[in-house]
């Protein structure tokens, strides 16, 4: 099995080059997330109020939302070339040769990962330019970074199966739809407070609403709290269920 | 027996359909093995559990000793498979797609495989363009080097030439036989009956999950019936007069004024038929032979009619 893990390299190595020669993917990925900062600090921000956030805070906490919202809208590429894969054949003439058969899947998840980073490295960046400040020290900004990396592996799991199930192209992405309908349905944005009852109640105990306070609480130089925790947990469980089902429908195809 | 590939009792169901009733087959080394069949007839289905894609719900596939789910790896070692759609990568350029199954069969200098085989191949031009900008025939020669990447000693095609121009098919076939001459053997699939007439020595007829006949080409045509003896007249009243002479034969009239008769005896006994009406004093305007083809056992067999 020694070669189990060069021929994983290989495999995300072939994605790899198709991301970097599809350069309007990552500019798509990078984009929205974008716009949104802009649209809220500029255009909403000034009449959004939230309790205890000043208007210069503002972009602060909105932050971790908008590092989500370039993964979950960079997922839905995971699931599109998986989609691909399988429906040209590429799967096939993969698990015909003598390699071991979760190395196809894993080099997906590698150069998902690995995209999934780079794009939120550069939101981040630009989220700097629009006045973004953090407090966390070094051990704050690693955890994190755990937090980050976690929430990408998360979600390239979960692409993997719905670009497995997929019928079309179009489905095959939808998924991630409804990851940024979970993010706005969250503290991302606004508090949750204002939400009517049921909405709120589902708000507040929703994963997303956990990792993002979990996020907020680092980069503004807290130490981890319990939802730090309750985070890495959700992160864990959806990787593994995700895994499951993965493996399960990559055997059926 | 001295069969490179045995399959016995294979059958596979998705939910509640019944694919592969009860399939079995042999493969001898050195010789091309065609799976013929109609659409949903799960030509695929049967390659894709022979390769180890897919398990099948009841029965065994033998590669020699070895039997497949068991000894997966080393079998997929001597063979490779190209599937129904060819499966290049759109994006990666000719080069690099042979150079990437290259390096997941761990060969030494995948550089040197892949120009060598676009050599070959009559793709040096394009092997640095994006296999997405290939023609259709080019993508095919592509995908069947990917095939031969490593000189497997068996390999699987399933439908190589579908969509193709007559003359990239004859490329296809040509370059398929050569692969024979050099002692391969291969197992494709087609819905072309003149493809496995061309190029197989063994056909399999499959129909309602199951080989409904099998033999060589020759054996296949004999299965569709006799040859028959095409002969037109000058006129209707003659070819009437003319079927009334050949009373002894199976004869059909196939235009008013032509007639087409069996031939169980064979080919030769069109001379006693034709000395018979020259006796008789009828004037044969013009005749010729028709041998049955394929799609004689195709449409016969797909239909189920005997
Ligand atoms: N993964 C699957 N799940 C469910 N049904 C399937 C699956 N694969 C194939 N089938 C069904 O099995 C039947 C046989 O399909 P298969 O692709 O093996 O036929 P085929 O002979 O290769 O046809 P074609 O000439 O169109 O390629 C079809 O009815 C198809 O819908
Ligand atoms: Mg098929």
């Amino acid at each position: 099995m020694k070669n189990y893990l060069s021929d994983t390299m290989t495999l995300a190595n072939r994605l790899i080059k198709h991301n970097l020669r599809s350069m309007d993917t990552i500019i798509t990925v990078v984009a929205m997330p974008v716009a949104m900062l802009l649209m809220f600090i500029y255009i909403l921000g000034g009449s959004m109020q939230l309790p205890g956030v000043s208007h210069g805070e503002y972009v602060n906490y909105i932050l971790p939302a908008i590092l989500f919202m370039t993964l979950a809208t960079g997922s839905a590429y995971t699931a599109l070339r998986v989609f691909m894969d399988k429906s040209s054949g590429m799967f096939d003439r993969f698990k015909s040769m003598p390699i071991a058969k979760s190395a196809v899947l894993n080099g997906q998840v590698v150069s998902s990962v690995l995209f999934l980073m780079f794009s939120t490295v550069i939101v981040l960046l630009i989220s700097f330019l629009t006045g973004f400040r953090a407090q966390a020290n070094l051990g704050q900004w690693l955890l994190t970074f755990i937090l980050v990396i976690g929430f990408a592996i998360m979600v390239t799991w979960l692409s993997v199966p719905f670009g497995l199930a997929a019928k079309s192209i179009d489905s095959a992405s939808a998924f991630s739809y409804l990851l940024l309908l979970l993010l706005f349905v969250s503290s991302g944005f606004s508090s949750v407070e204002g939400m009517p009852t049921p909405v709120r109640v589902f708000a507040e105990h929703q994963p997303m609403t956990t990792m993002i306070t979990a996020v907020r609480q680092l980069l503004a130089g807290q130490n981890p709290t319990a939802d730090f925790w309750q985070s890495i947990v959700w992160i864990i469980g959806i990787t593994l269920v995700s895994f499951f089902f993965s493996k399960r429908l990559y055997h059926q195809i | 027996m001295s069969s490179i590939i045995k399959v016995t009792q294979v059958k596979k169901n998705f939910g509640k359909q019944t694919v592969l009733k009860n399939v079995s087959l042999t493969v001898e080394p050195g010789t091309i093995y065609g799976l013929l069949g109609a659409n949903g007839a799960g030509k695929s289905t049967l390659l894709k559990i022979i390769t180890g894609l897919l398990k099948a719900d009841a029965g065994q596939v033998n590669f020699g000793e070895m039997i497949m789910p068991k000894a997966q790896i080393e079998i997929q070692r001597r063979f490779s498979f190209s599937g129904q759609q060819s499966s290049v990568d759109d994006v990666l350029t000719g080069f690099e797609n042979l150079t990437l199954i290259a390096k997941l069969r761990h060969l030494a200098h995948p550089q040197k495989i892949a120009q060598d085989l676009l050599t070959r191949f009559d793709l040096t031009d394009a092997a640095n363009k994006a296999a997405g900008s290939y023609s259709g025939g080019m993508v095919r020669r592509l995908d069947l080097a990917m095939s031969l990447v490593g000189d497997p000693e068996i390999i699987f095609l399933n439908e190589p030439t579908t969509g193709l121009d007559p003359a990239s098919r004859n490329d296809l076939w040509k370059m398929i036989r050569e692969l024979k001459a050099k002692g391969k053997t291969i197992f494709l699939t087609t819905q072309y009956l003149e493809e496995a007439d061309q190029l197989t020595d063994q056909i399999g007829f499959l129909r309602d999950g199951e080989i409904v006949a099998t033999g060589t080409p020759t054996e296949m045509k004999r299965l569709a019936g006799s040859a028959k003896l095409q002969l037109t007249f000058a006129d209707e009243a003659t070819a009437t007069q003319a079927a009334a002479t050949l009373a002894t034969y199976r004869v059909t009239a196939i235009d008013p004024e032509a007639l087409a008769v069996d031939l169980p005896d064979g080919n030769m006994s069109s001379l006693t038929i034709l000395k018979q009406l020259d006796d008789a004093g009828m004037t044969v305007v013009n005749f010729g032979l028709v041998a049955p083809t394929l799609d004689d056992v195709f449409m016969k067999l797909t239909k189920g009619v005997d």
